[in-house]
């Protein structure tokens, strides 16, 4: 399903930046998907969310975001004794000693990617709501663009569901509140951080000097 | 193939930050200021460089132990080949394959395929162009789930926790194994698939 046409000459110009080729730029309607005709990856699609959508789920995920952070994610018993666990302390238990750098990289992947990502994406989205360009829009939206690999929600569920399954064999193991937050949480990051916030330049008409 | 113009020939290079079509003589985007290059920078040796690195790091990830397990007693080390044969053994067939899948499959795979991509585009092949185009997204989409094996020793290490009743520790082999996470990361960041199809063209 490509609406778009290799061309020459126009204004409005995409290119693949998987394979350089050219296009002339279509509008895509909502559910709409353009694929570079050379390598077929994906050159663009057609929104769903509008700006304001977008706002009310970046606040949405700030939320989720809070009680991610603040309620543990997996409590255990054992013969009486019970122990809890949050984002944070599990990013701690790995900054033990010569490791300690390890627990910089999972929470960057955790923690401060997705703090970074919904901050930025609240500021940028709380202006481009009342057509402004937020001050800093620039840097804002290429700190959007490093952050996005390193965000790993995804992975980190999936790492709280085999942590349970891990542990169900020797003790008794409850998910806790912050569970719930952070499988919102995660659909909620696919959703409005990912690669479609390059719309805000061609939409608040940010002016290339 | 023919009849798609490269940007390169109507003298415009994509701003990777905004998506831009830039004037190929700028040198810093003029949307987002970003630095703009035809292709990225020493593309070639730089995940030549990352991937070295991650297949050194790839050694100690595996031989040494990732976490110390001590229960009622009985303590243990566990290296990330040992964690998928006790899940095998105690039954769990499922999270044995999962977790051999994001600790071992995805590393060795994207080893071999940026290996591949890189001596290809090395010689300038010109062989099945779309599908190693396509091993490359692959990759870049897989990647950070090797993180996983990461994760979880994180979560376990510190929910148990029970002083002489039984406690999980991790341990030095999951600093090497998130090193080789990083550094794939990193070399799949640094190659450019431009370079695939610059094969197609004569004068680059």
């Amino acid at each position: 399903m490509s609406t778009v046409h290799p061309t020459t000459d126009t204004p409005d110009l995409i290119i693949c930046e998987h394979c350089d080729s050219l296009y002339e730029a279509h509008p895509l309607k909502p559910g709409e998907a353009a694929f570079c005709l050379r390598c077929r990856s994906l050159l663009g699609r057609g929104h769903r969310l509008s700006i304001e959508q977008l706002l009310a789920l970046t606040i949405a995920a700030a939320m989720f975001f809070i009680f991610a952070n603040i309620f543990p994610v997996i409590s255990i018993s054992m013969k009486g004794l019970t122990n809890e666990v949050t984002l944070w302390e599990s990013v701690e238990a790995l900054a033990q000693g010569r490791i300690t750098i390890i627990a910089l990289v999972a929470g960057l992947a955790i923690i401060f990617a997705p703090l970074l990502q919904i901050t930025l994406l609240l500021w940028v989205l709380l202006h481009a709501n009342s057509g402004i360009i937020a001050p800093g829009f620039k840097a804002c939206m290429r700190a959007l663009e490093h952050l996005r690999p390193w965000s790993m929600l995804e992975v980190c569920m999936l790492g709280i569901l085999v942590a349970i399954i891990k542990l169900a064999g020797m003790l008794d193991v409850h998910p806790g509140v912050g569970l719930w937050a952070m499988a919102m949480l995660m659909v909620l990051i696919l959703l409005i951080a990912n690669k479609s916030i390059r719309r805000l330049w061609d939409e608040l008409g940010v002016p290339a000097e | 193939m023919n009849g798609i113009p490269f940007a390169h020939e109507h003298k415009l290079c994509l701003c990777h930050t905004c998506g831009y079509a830039c004037q190929e003589a700028a040198e810093r985007c003029p949307r987002c200021d970003s630095p703009v290059h035809r292709r990225k920078p020493n593309s070639i040796s730089r995940t030549w460089a990352y991937l070295i690195a991650a297949l050194i790091f790839y050694i100690p990830a595996n031989v040494l132990p990732v976490m110390y397990t001590s229960l009622l007693g009985n303590s243990s080390q566990n290296t990330i080949m040992s964690g998928v044969i006790e899940f095998v053994e105690s039954g769990s067939w499922d999270i044995a394959v999962l977790i051999f899948v994001a600790s071992v499959v995805v590393p060795c795979v994207k080893f071999l395929v940026l290996g591949m991509l890189l001596i290809t585009c090395q010689r300038r092949s010109r062989w099945a162009m779309r599908e190693r185009a396509r091993l490359y997204r692959f990759i870049e989409l897989i990647g950070y789930w090797s993180m996983l094996d990461v994760l979880v020793v994180a979560l376990v290490a510190s929910l148990v926790q029970f002083r002489e009743l039984s406690t999980i520790e991790p341990r030095i082999g999951i600093l090497f194994f998130g090193l080789v996470v990083v550094m794939t990361m990193l070399a799949a960041m640094s190659f450019d698939p431009r370079l695939i199809w610059d094969a197609e063209v004569e004068d680059v």
